[in-house]
């Protein structure tokens, strides 16, 4: 018998495609992640060429970019050296106390550059310019490169390195041709993540009194809203920024990963004496980077002063941190999740741009994002939305949408093919597929999305002050208020309930890096 | 009944032409091998079976419904297709039972369910068990019971031994077959390894120059293979050039028996002969030659021996003689060989 009809539920569809809703989903939530950005280009054109030129080529712009550039840099090569050697010492040496240290080392991540400045400052009020900004600014963002080296020492194969001493290279030169090139790719980016959050940031350098485009920006904001000027400085650190994504990708694409079907850990280097000189080191890096500015920040909560606790104020500033957490964290994570489901194994370069699009935000400073939706807001909402708390969620949501992406990106890809086409197989629509395979494997990679951009929103200074609705106050808008009155011990009480809030986050995104990758062996 | 039926089926990833003009029939009940080496096309055609991918040109017909046409392809979700990939891909969130279950409607997803079906793979009692406690055979067998609970009209199976062990592989083939079997279920295997593929299945199917060249019973594949290229991919082969009068061929080993019976054949042809179809023999005797290479592998031993004439000859012989290279023997014919008419248009290699 050999029927020729066609077989029920016929249709054509290529292999791996997902929903066509999907695929529309994921570029909605990318054009409205660019489309304020687009409005921003736009308002600068709009000046016309030779007001912009004026902006371009005045003395200040050169001075702030020759001030930005170089602070820029010396902080990020002393990141760099703090992040790889501890690193280094931690994963490749006997040192003593391994797993403690490494999280105290890693908890500045989780504290606000601003909170650690303001730690810093309070000891030290002498700290300021270049030199200040350098030594608080490298001290708060080495975790960013010690976390991603650290990882990669740990993933890379030591069987490289002893095939590389077996051809009679030495120690040093082991080190210098073998493991540093592998571990490169890590290197570049961290050192990606925190020149970009240098170029953003606003809080350290206005308390250290030094200037930066954002710095200057944020001036040009505040003391008269010009429009066209706040425009052409945006691009100017957009470009930087660009720059720096696009020198990344140079860098890091030399970085081949050896693709080692085992990985071989690399036997601990004994240290003999040396293990008390290299705990020492570690020891300094995290009570400068950490215990300083926390203890200061304690001595300013328990010292009798002027400061009364301002409970009732500090409990609304808490409620909104938290809401506004809440709040951009869920849009965050959804979006993301559209766009990283509706890109996914996807072969047309139509379903796959809202997945690379959606990342520009990344090298976007969050005053830049900021300025561009008021400006839509003012410009285009009828003033119904400027300065309003759905418009300051979106600008969170905009901000980190591409850390949420990248994180459930990553734990999508660890879902194999194999299984989708498993549970098809065995009957599951590709609903059934999304609901009943793909979403429980990727809910750790979810929560993880959800916990960081929480933990980034209730600890954003500078965007938050530029969207704030009038009367409403946040934690980190009441600090910047108090400290910014020179009010320390009034504003400290602020700065500790962002580093507690902070905390459980923080303790979930390890519990979730620890368990992440068990399933799929 | 048949099956599977594949007709014409072509299949290109951009510019590199995968299948061409494939045409194969599975009858219902039958174990089929699909060989092929790696990059052959073998998991392509059994990916287009199940589904995960459409043909350019062609039909596929499972059960007497036509699944692809070429301009309709029905969603793998409506085939009733078992699959059963390389690496078992169970559900890493699911326990063995919920894994096997997954196919099932909600209603029938009950606690012990699964028990029957567990059993009959050799599993029973560890439906809790969650994937990754498992070895590399159970999870394989796993695979295998969760296609089976919807009772598939067909079932695919791509390389399922492949990622075992050499040790566990033999058993947990053996097992997996044995279900199969007592199940009287269709089953397509791919692979690559021709023992394997000449071991378990009731037919093989061999894949190369992206279509199946030839398709039959293991024996008559391996006796009576289409050409010398086929021969050779089979087992090893030992090809010489030769001149045939009736059922002889006059070869560098003397005259040599031809296994056909073609007795006003004549002409150039080139002789097949398997490397059990040659004997060692003392010095002085049979086509003279030297040892080159002795392998010993404990169950029998492999020899290669030149003679006269730059031919080298592969011997497989019982493994209590032990020769060094330089060593001088004899070669003789034990079995009638097999003779392919030479294709005057392409030059001998």
């Amino acid at each position: 018998m050999t029927l020729t009809a066609p077989a029920p539920g016929a249709t054509r569809r290529r292999r791996g495609d997902q929903h066509p809703w999907l695929t529309l989903l994921a570029w909605i939530v990318a054009i409205g992640v660019l489309m304020p950005l687009a409005f921003l280009a736009l308002a600068a054109t709009q000046a016309g060429w030779s007001s912009v030129a004026q902006v371009f080529f005045r003395r200040l712009t050169m001075t702030l970019l020759v001030d930005t550039v170089v602070m820029t840099v010396l902080v990020t090569m002393v990141a760099a050296f703090l992040g790889v050697a501890a690193a280094w010492i931690l994963e490749r040496t006997d040192v003593p106390f391994r797993r403690t240290l490494l999280v105290l080392l890693i908890i500045p991540a989780a504290i606000p550059d601003f909170i650690e400045t303001f730690g810093w400052i309070n000891l030290a009020p002498w700290l300021h310019g270049l030199f200040g900004s350098v030594f608080v600014l490298s001290l708060a963002v080495y975790p960013f490169v010690m976390l991603p080296v650290a990882a990669s020492l740990r993933r890379i194969d030591h069987r490289h390195e002893e095939v590389a001493a077996s051809l009679g290279t030495g120690r040093v030169g082991v080190i210098l041709r073998v493991t540093i090139p592998a571990v490169r790719t890590a290197i570049a980016g961290g050192c990606l993540l925190v020149a970009l959050q240098l170029l953003a940031e606003y809080g350290s350098f206005e308390m250290l009194g030094y200037r930066t485009f954002t710095t200057e920006i944020f001036t040009e904001f505040q003391v008269g809203f010009n429009t066209q000027i706040a425009a052409a400085l945006c691009i100017v650190l957009v470009v930087m920024s660009a720059l720096l994504v696009w020198g990344e990708t140079v860098v890091g694409r030399g970085g081949r990963r050896a693709v080692a079907s085992e990985v071989v850990a690399a036997p601990k280097l004994r240290l003999g004496p040396w293990r008390i000189v290299a705990l020492g080191a570690l020891v300094v890096l995290v009570v400068a980077a950490f215990g300083i500015p926390v203890l200061s920040i304690a001595s300013l909560l328990i010292s009798p002063g002027p400061a009364v606790l301002p409970s009732a104020s500090l409990l609304g500033a808490v409620g909104y941190s938290l809401f506004y957490g809440v709040c951009a964290a869920s849009l965050a994570t959804i979006g993301a999740a559209a766009i990283a489901l509706g890109s996914q194994r996807a072969r047309s370069r139509l379903r796959r741009a809202p997945g690379t699009l959606a990342l520009v935000p990344l090298a976007v400073p969050g005053v830049v994002v900021a300025l561009a939706l008021s400006y839509v807001a003012e410009r285009y909402g009828g003033g119904r939305w400027y300065e309003t708390s759905p418009l300051l969620i979106v600008g969170y949501a905009v901000m980190f949408l591409p850390l949420a992406l990248i994180g459930i990106r990553s734990s999508l890809d660890q879902v194999p093919a194999s299984l989708t086409e498993v549970a098809a197989s065995l009957g599951s629509s590709r609903s059934a597929q999304l609901r009943r395979v793909i979403l429980p494997l990727i809910a750790p990679g979810l929560g993880a999305a959800f916990a960081l951009v929480f933990l980034s929103t209730i600890t954003e200074l500078t965007a938050t002050l530029v969207m704030i609705p009038t009367g409403v106050a946040t934690l980190a808008t009441d600090f910047w208020t108090f400290q910014t009155n020179l009010s320390y011990g009034q504003a400290a009480p602020y700065a500790a309930a962002m580093i507690v809030l902070a905390a459980p986050p923080l303790v979930l995104l390890a519990r979730l890096g620890q368990h992440r990758g068990e399933h799929h062996r | 009944m048949n099956a599977l039926e594949l007709s014409g089926v072509s299949k290109s990833f951009g510019d590199h032409v995968v299948l061409e003009q494939v045409d194969l029939v599975v009858s219902e009940g039958t174990i089929m091998a699909l060989l092929g080496a790696s990059g052959s096309g073998k998991t392509t055609l059994l990916r287009i079976m199940a589904g995960f991918e459409v043909v350019d040109a062609g039909t596929v017909t499972i059960g007497g419904v036509v699944v692809d046409d070429g301009t309709t392809a029905q969603a793998p979700e409506r085939r009733r297709v078992g699959y059963v990939p390389q690496d078992g891909s169970l559900f890493p969130h699911l326990s063995v039972e919920k894994n096997v279950l997954f196919g099932l409607p909600r209603a029938r997803r009950r606690r012990g369910a699964a028990d029957g079906l567990l059993e009959q793979v050799g599993l029973a009692g560890l439906g809790g068990r969650r994937p990754d406690e498992l070895s590399g055979g159970q999870r394989q067998r796993v695979a295998l019971a969760r296609a089976l609970a919807l009772d598939p009209r067909l079932i695919l199976l791509d390389e399922p031994f492949g990622a075992l062990d050499e040790s566990m592989r033999a058993e947990v083939r053996d097992e997996v077959i044995g279900v199969l079997r007592a199940l009287d279920a269709t089953a397509i295997l791919v692979t690559h390894d021709q023992d394997e593929a000449l071991s378990v299945a009731d037919r093989v199917a061999v894949l190369q120059h992206r279509s199946v060249v030839q398709e039959g019973p293991p024996e008559m594949l391996y006796e009576h293979p289409a050409d010398p290229e086929l021969a050779k991919f089979l087992g090893e082969a030992n090809v010489l050039e030769g001149n045939r009068t009736g059922v002889r061929a006059s070869t560098a080993l003397g005259e040599v028996l031809l296994d056909d019976d073609c007795a006003g054949c004549s002409g150039p042809v080139r002789v097949v002969l398997r490397p059990e179809q040659l004997g060692i023999v003392e010095a002085g005797e049979g086509t003279p030659g030297t040892v080159v290479r002795h392998q010993y592998f404990g169950h029998d031993a492999m020899t290669h021996v030149a003679t006269s004439g730059d031919l080298l000859l592969a011997v497989r012989h019982e493994p209590r003689r032990r020769l060094q290279p330089g060593d001088a023997v004899g070669i003789t014919v034990l079995s009638p060989a097999r003779a392919f008419e030479k294709d005057p248009k392409t030059p001998s290699e």
